[in-house]
């Protein structure tokens, strides 16, 4: 053994150092710790460019008239808020949470493909800054709402589109490689002992989502193909003109886009389901049937897209049949909010940060249910299709919903990541602008639509003007509230107070049971089985 | 605690003077009732699907917030052990289930009664265009000439760009409202001739989108005469929000009165296309054209907005061969944003608005085009 190369020797050297110095540490990491926290620092640069595009948007809405942008440009800020919110913020930032907790939540050393791992994040600052440039581009960038349907998109888009959709298949990849990423690490790495039936809902919950990305990113893949062939090699899938049909393109669209809502919202209810036990010192109620809840809305975000397509001209029978489907999906979407309502019936219940928004997120989450169930009867939905009705609801399940369950994610388990706890009071302080301002922001949006303002313009009846000044106040109040979270993270990992590696009294788990902050390198010998508790 | 006190009492106070400020019913809560059984029977519904979310809402949120209060542990509650039980589990996977269904049979109900465009008294096509409606109202004899035209958003660009005071109905008004009578079946037949637009009126609970190459149909049977107002709903490029719908619901002797002009105003304009415009006419009427429908594009000056929308001031095609000024706004410039213009004026239009671009943003081409020149270059295409 004493001839073995150098190579070998290195190699084993390489088994035992912590994080390489500057830049390198970065870029070539295959830890999923650190590929983690790189996702978490992109998807919140992203909400912070998504938000600003926000607030041109609500800027330009404050008063009726056009002040500070022209019509052209103001779509061009609603497509890429859409785009930069969906597929920069709320997706990478469950993919850095699952990166970072699904190793530590089942007792595995790291992800199962490291190497991909690396090159799926790697890839996305490249896709966001491809698409991002559009915006500088002559003719300016896409204008086409972020569900671009055609022939908008295609024989009437701007040029850079076509950097568009070269920036979509790059981002559909990294999220293909991502969710193929962590469905091995589920089914492969778990620790012995760590049966399917007892993983956390958050791994649970993410492996369901991960089988939806892999169902329907191709799809998304497929439909902006198609519209590249329909620019530039003369095809025509969506030109009427050429024997196509636009609305093949919204039927493609939606079997990608409604399951995509729930890949945005099925890991925040694994995150609510871990957070709120934790504060209320009290077993979760239900798992089995959370589990199976979230299994059955996976199953039903397939037969339920044309739900957005009500006002298309469909014929009855499909009106009929995605009307029946989609009010069915409230039903295991209720199981949830009840269960989590049962398991904090009863419980001690203290109320730090997390907390908090998980509240929240219950709150508000579930009244962005209630429009949903509305809008899912389809002859009232031609009253509030492509309306800011709509604009409310889906900014409720997605901004106090998804974003909010973010936010308790960041501040649960900030003290594992950093070994520090936070600064209470400023998180209290974030969590309560954030509450109002997003009350504010979209409450009244509900009115504005019922009242007949349609989505998507940027200049508007005078009738609209008082409600939408005050969810522009709103919007403002929210969107400044966001930088008080990263002087938080920013102090938090600087110091302060040092964290135990429980954290929580009622915190229940294996990434609980490792020092705080968590070592480079975690469970390179399992952990004991009589660590791992039913759920 | 006094300063708290003021706090409130300033916040009550401002909130007061809004809520007064706002005396044109600015402060709107919820949809309009509408017009039309199907309207009624969808605000029906959608109130009643209100109220049982409202319903839910206290149970849910109120279960929620006595534990909030009760079973905090600074009151030192002691946490209860229990979490599952099947039998709960059941009760509330089957009382969600049994309102679903309690609501599914009146929608379905709506939805059938919505769906039966049959037996029309009378059919309007209406084809979405970037950005105008055109209404045509299809003969029901032989006899009878098809009575086609234009809506195109009213409101001033001077009131949109803040330089004027903006009217009662800003952004919902149009040069040409479609009329209709009450009291007859009128069936919409929809389509477009560009991209995807949606025609959207919301006191007749109508909204359907108009898709290219497809036509789509709805109806409405209206109660009451008057303007009814809606707006396009689905995104439809720049101009999405200045295509507004105005609709003027008349009784049905006035409206058979209307429709009897129209079929002689159609007469007439058939042989205006073969008179002769003066100078003077053509560059008012084209001004004005020029005004409403070309200048969101080209630009006040003909400036245009380069690269996307060429100026016209100075231009080769706006002053070089007139048969070339003719031709690109009758057919359009495929691949961009300029629209076939050919169906949406008519040839004394037409001929206006190309004497006025040839003349105006100091293009001095002296040049005065007739609907004649026009006729040909649109006959010669077909």
């Amino acid at each position: 053994m004493s001839t073995s190369s150098a190579a070998l020797d290195h190699s084993h050297d390489d088994h035992h150092h912590g994080p390489a110095k500057g830049i390198s540490r970065w870029l070539f990491t295959t830890n999923h710790k650190d590929i983690g926290t790189m996702y978490l620092w992109f998807s919140f640069a992203m909400f912070l460019l998504g938000g600003t595009f926000a607030l041109v948007i609500r800027a330009e809405l404050f008063q009726p008239g056009l002040q500070f942008v022209e019509p052209n440009f103001f779509n061009q800020m609603t497509t890429m808020h859409g785009l930069v919110m969906v597929f920069g913020a709320v997706m990478p930032a469950f993919v850095g949470l699952a990166n970072w907790m699904i190793p530590l939540m089942i007792g595995a050393p790291d992800m199962a493909l490291p190497r991909m791992n690396n090159w799926s994040f790697w890839i996305l600052p490249f896709a966001f800054t491809l698409m991002v440039s559009t915006l500088f581009m002559e003719g300016g960038g896409p204008n086409f709402g972020w569900t671009f349907y055609a022939p908008l998109s295609t024989t009437y888009a701007p040029s850079s589109v076509t950097y568009f959709i070269f920036a979509v298949h790059i981002m559909g990849a990294s999220s293909i490689m991502g969710a193929i990423n962590v469905i091995a690490t589920i089914l492969n790495m778990r620790a012995p002992g760590m049966t399917l039936m007892k993983m956390p809902l958050f791994v649970w919950t993410w492996l369901i989502t991960a089988y939806l990305l892999i169902a329907v990113m191709p799809v998304l893949a497929g439909v902006v193909t198609m519209m590249l062939f329909d620019i530039h090699f003369g095809t025509s899938f969506f030109n009427a003109a050429g024997g196509g049909d636009p609305v093949l393109f919204q039927h493609l669209f939606w079997f990608f886009g409604h399951p995509e809502v729930y890949i945005m919202i099925l890991p925040a209810f694994g995150v609510i389901s871990a957070i709120i036990p934790t504060f209320a010192r009290k077993r979760l109620f239900g798992y089995d049937s959370m589990v199976y809840a979230t299994a059955s809305i996976a199953f039903l975000s397939f037969i339920v897209w044309a739900h957005h397509m009500f006002t298309v001209g469909m014929p009855l029978a499909g009106q009929l049949f995605f009307m029946y489907a989609t009010m069915l999906i409230a039903v295991p979407t209720g199981v949830k909010v009840f269960n989590w309502v049962a398991t904090m019936f009863r419980g001690a219940m203290t109320f730090e940060t997390p907390m908090l928004f998980a509240i929240a997120f219950v709150v508000l989450f579930t009244i962005g249910g209630f429009t949903g169930v509305m809008l899912a009867m389809t002859p009232v939905d031609f009253q509030y299709h492509d309306t800011y009705f709509v604009v409310a609801h889906f900014h409720y399940v997605l901004v106090p919903g998804a974003v909010f369950s973010l936010m308790a994610a960041a501040y649960y388990w900030l003290p594992k990541w950093t070994g520090h706890m936070y600064d209470e009071n400023l998180g209290k302080l974030h969590f309560w602008m954030s509450f109002v301002g997003v009350n504010l922001l979209f409450f009244p949006q509900h009115f504005l639509g019922l009242a007949g303002m349609p989505r998507r313009i940027p200049d508007y009846a005078l009738q609209f003007a008082n409600f939408n000044w005050i969810s522009s106040v709103g919007a403002f109040l929210f969107g400044f509230s966001q930088l008080i979270l990263l002087v938080v993270v920013i102090k938090c990992i600087r110091g302060g107070k040092k964290a135990t590696d429980q954290v929580w009294e009622g915190a229940q788990g294996l990434e609980w049971t490792v020092p705080s902050p968590a070592p480079y390198h975690t469970f390179e010998t399992p952990p004991d089985p009589s660590l791992i508790k039913d759920q | 605690m006094l300063s708290k006190a003021k706090l409130w009492l300033s916040l009550a106070v401002g909130t007061l003077l809004l809520w007064s400020t706002g005396a044109h019913a600015a402060w709107e809560l919820n949809m309009p009732r509408g017009v039309t059984q199907i309207s009624r029977d969808t605000y029906d519904l959608h109130m009643t699907i209100f109220w049982w979310m409202i319903a839910i809402g206290v149970v849910v949120f109120g279960v929620l917030l006595w534990s909030i209060i009760n079973h905090r542990k600074s009151k030192g509650a002691k946490p209860a052990s229990f979490h599952e039980s099947t039998k709960v589990e059941i009760v509330w996977t089957l009382i969600p289930f049994l309102i679903l269904i309690a609501m599914a049979v009146p929608a379905t109900r709506v939805l059938t009664a919505a769906y039966d465009a049959s037996a029309s008294d009378l059919d309007i096509q209406i084809t979405g265009y970037q950005w105008r409606w055109e209404y045509s109202y299809l003969p029901q004899s032989a006899d009878e000439e098809e009575v086609s035209f234009f809506s195109t958003l009213a409101t001033s660009r001077d009131e949109i760009s803040n330089s004027m005071d903006k009217g009662e109905n800003y952004l919902l008004e149009v040069d040409n409202p479609l009329v209709i009578p009450t009291d007859r079946k009128v069936r919409f037949l929809m389509t477009s001739a560009d991209v995807l637009h949606a025609w959207w009126v919301p006191e007749f609970a109508v909204k359907k989108d108009t898709v290219p190459g497809f036509i789509n149909e709805s109806w409405v049977i209206v109660e009451e005469p008057g303007v009814y107002r809606g707006q396009c709903a689905e995104l439809c490029g720049m101009d999405h929000g200045f295509m507004p719908i105005e609709v003027h619901a008349l009784a049905p002797a006035e409206y058979d009165e209307w429709y009897a002009e129209q079929q002689q105003l159609a007469l007439a304009e058939q042989e205006l296309a073969s008179a002769e415009l003066s100078m003077a006419d053509a560059m008012s009427q084209g001004e004005d054209i020029y005004n409403r429908s070309c200048v969101a594009c080209h630009q006040a000056g003909g400036t245009g907005m380069p690269p996307v929308f060429p100026a016209l001031a100075g231009s080769e095609k706006a002053t070089g061969d007139a048969q070339v000024t003719i031709e690109t706004l009758v057919n359009g410039v495929p691949g961009t944003a300029m629209a076939a213009f050919g169906r949406q004026f008519n040839a004394v239009e037409l001929a206006s608005i190309i004497t006025y671009v040839r003349n105006a943003f100091g293009n001095e081409t002296g040049d005065l085009v007739q609907p004649a020149d026009v006729n040909a270059i649109i006959e010669g295409g077909q």
